[in-house]
C-alpha cells in the first residue's frame, strides 16, 4: 500500500526497541526498590504491615496488567495531573513488578535455613544486622536465577504499554504497519526481536539454576 | 486538584460487566482445557525419542516463552487472516491463549514427567503392564498431581492475560470496559470496576482449582499435602 520496508522503517523499530529496553530498566529499577520493601513487609514482625502488604500483593497479582496500565494512565488524569504515557507506564509497571518480585524475594529470604536466623539471634545481632549481615547476603544467591527468569517476563509484559500509546518496540512496529499494511511481516520481525531480547536471559536463568543446583546437591548429605 | 468520582454513572451498566465477566471466563475456560491437552502433548513430543519430534516441540515452548502474549495474538489474527480464514474474533483468541498457555503447560508437565522416580516405570514394567498402561498410570497421572498447583496458577495468570485479547476486539472483560468508558467518559471509575471483577474471577477460579483437586486427588488430601 505505501511502499515496501525499508531502512527507516527498520531504524523507527530499532528505536521502539531501545525503549523496551529503556522501559525495562525502569520497571525492574523501580519495581525492585519498592518489591524489596514489600519483600520485608510481609515478613515484619508487625502483624498490620504484613497483612496491609499481602492484601497489596494479592489485589495486584490478581488483576491484569493492562487493567493496571489503564488505571495508571486514567487514575493519574483524574486527579489532575497531566501524565506523559512514559509515566503512566512506568508508574503501572512498578507497581505491577513490585508485587510479583516482592513475593519471589519473600519466599528467597524465607528459604534461607533457619538456623541461620537463629544463629545470628544467638550471637545477640540486632533485627536490622541480622537482615543485612546474615540473612540478605544468602538470600540473594537464591534470589538471582528467579529473577533473572522474571526480567523476560517484564521485558515481554512492556509491549501492553502500547495501549496507553508509548511508543517502545510493540507500538512502533503498528505505526509501521500502519503505513505498509503488511501486518504478518512487521509482527513477524517484531516477535524476532522480542525473542532475541529474551531468549539470552532465559538460557543465562537456566544455567544459573542448573549452578546452584549442583551447589545445593553437593551440600547434601550423601 | 481534586478528584471527583462518580460510581453510580458507571455501576448502572452492570449487565455489562457482568456479561464481559462471564465473557472472559468462558475465553480462559476453553483456552485452558484446549492448552492444558496440547501442552501435555507437547510436553511428551519434547521426551520423544525422535529428534525431530523433540526439536520441533522444543522450538514450539521457547519460541512462545519468550515472545510477548500481545505479538502472538497479533500474529495469529492476521497469520489466519492472510491465509484467507475468516474466523470470529473470539475463536482467534481462543487459538492464540491456546497457544500460548500449551508452551507453559508444557514446561511445567515437563517438570513433573521428570520427577517420576524411573524405579516407578521399572516396576510397572516388571509388572507386565502395557506401554499405554505406563504412561496413564505411572507417568501422566502421578505427574499431573504433583505440578497441580503451578499448572492451575499458570491458568489463573491465563485468565488475566486474556484481557489483551481486547486489542483484536474479541468480547471479553476489557472490552466491555473499554466501550463503557468511551461511553461514560467515566474511564478511571470502569476500570477500577473492572479491576475489582478480575480479582474476584482469580479468587473464584482458585478456589474452583482447590475445590476440583480435593475431588481429582483424594490421595494427597488423605496425606494432608497442601494444594
Amino acid at each position: 500500500m505505501g511502499g515496501h520496508l525499508n531502512i527507516n522503517h527498520l531504524m523507527f523499530l530499532g528505536h521502539g526497541a531501545l525503549w523496551t529496553i529503556g522501559l525495562s530498566m525502569i520497571a525492574l529499577i523501580g519495581g525492585g526498590i519498592v518489591g524489596f520493601v514489600i519483600a520485608l513487609a510481609r515478613i515484619s514482625p508487625l502483624k498490620s504491615v504484613r497483612i496491609a502488604s499481602a492484601v497489596y500483593v494479592q489485589l495486584i497479582q490478581g488483576t491484569p496488567l493492562l487493567v493496571i496500565l489503564f488505571l495508571g494512565y486514567f487514575g493519574l488524569a483524574a486527579i489532575g495531573l497531566k501524565v506523559s504515557p512514559l509515566a503512566a507506564a512506568g508508574a503501572s509497571l512498578t507497581l505491577y513488578v513490585a508485587a510479583y518480585l516482592g513475593e519471589i524475594w519473600r519466599g528467597c529470604i524465607q528459604s534461607v535455613p533457619k538456623p541461620q536466623w537463629e544463629a545470628a539471634e544467638g550471637l545477640a545481632l540486632s533485627r536490622t544486622q541480622r537482615m543485612m549481615k546474615v540473612i540478605l547476603p544468602q538470600a540473594i544467591r537464591i534470589a538471582t536465577p528467579p529473577t533473572v527468569g522474571f526480567m523476560v517476563q517484564i521485558i515481554k509484559n512492556t509491549s501492553l504499554a502500547s495501549v496507553v500509546g508509548f511508543v517502545e518496540l510493540m507500538r512502533s512496529g503498528q505505526i509501521v504497519n500502519n503505513s505498509l499494511f503488511e501486518p504478518f511481516a512487521i509482527y513477524a520481525i517484531i516477535a524476532v526481536v522480542y525473542f532475541a531480547m529474551c531468549y539470552p536471559l532465559s538460557l543465562f536463568s537456566q544455567k544459573l539454576e542448573r549452578r546452584m543446583g549442583r551447589g545445593r546437591s553437593n551440600l547434601a548429605p550423601a | 486538584m481534586s478528584l471527583q468520582l462518580d460510581f453510580p454513572a458507571v455501576l448502572e451498566r452492570w449487565p455489562s460487566f457482568l456479561g464481559g465477566a462471564a465473557l472472559t471466563l468462558e475465553l480462559a475456560a476453553f483456552a485452558t482445557v484446549l492448552g492444558a491437552l496440547f501442552g501435555t502433548l507437547a510436553a511428551v513430543g519434547r521426551g520423544s525419542r525422535s529428534p525431530l519430534i523433540a526439536g520441533a516441540c522444543k522450538v514450539y515452548v521457547e519460541t512462545i516463552r519468550n515472545t510477548p502474549l500481545l505479538v502472538q495474538i497479533f500474529l495469529v489474527y492476521f497469520g489466519l487472516a492472510s491465509l484467507g480464514l475468516k474466523f470470529s474474533a473470539f475463536t482467534v483468541a481462543v487459538a492464540a491463549l491456546t497457544i500460548n498457555v500449551g508452551a507453559y503447560t508444557a514446561e511445567i508437565m515437563r517438570a513433573g514427567f521428570e520427577a517420576i522416580p524411573r524405579g516407578q516405570i521399572e516396576a510397572a514394567e516388571g509388572l507386565a503392564l502395557s506401554r499405554l498402561q505406563i504412561y496413564w498410570h505411572i507417568i501422566l497421572l502421578p505427574a499431573i498431581e504433583k505440578v497441580y498447583p503451578a499448572l492451575t496458577s499458570q491458568f489463573v495468570l491465563l485468565m488475566l492475560a486474556s484481557s489483551v485479547c481486547s486489542q483484536i476486539s474479541a468480547e471479553e472483560l476489557t472490552a466491555v470496559a473499554n466501550y463503557i468508558q468511551s461511553d461514560t467518559y467515566r474511564a478511571f471509575e470502569t476500570y477500577i470496576i473492572v479491576a475489582v471483577l478480575y480479582v474476584i474471577l482469580s479468587l473464584v477460579m482458585r478456589a474452583g482449582f482447590w475445590g476440583l483437586g480435593l475431588v481429582l486427588f483424594p490421595r494427597r488430601r488423605r496425606l494432608g499435602t497442601p494444594l
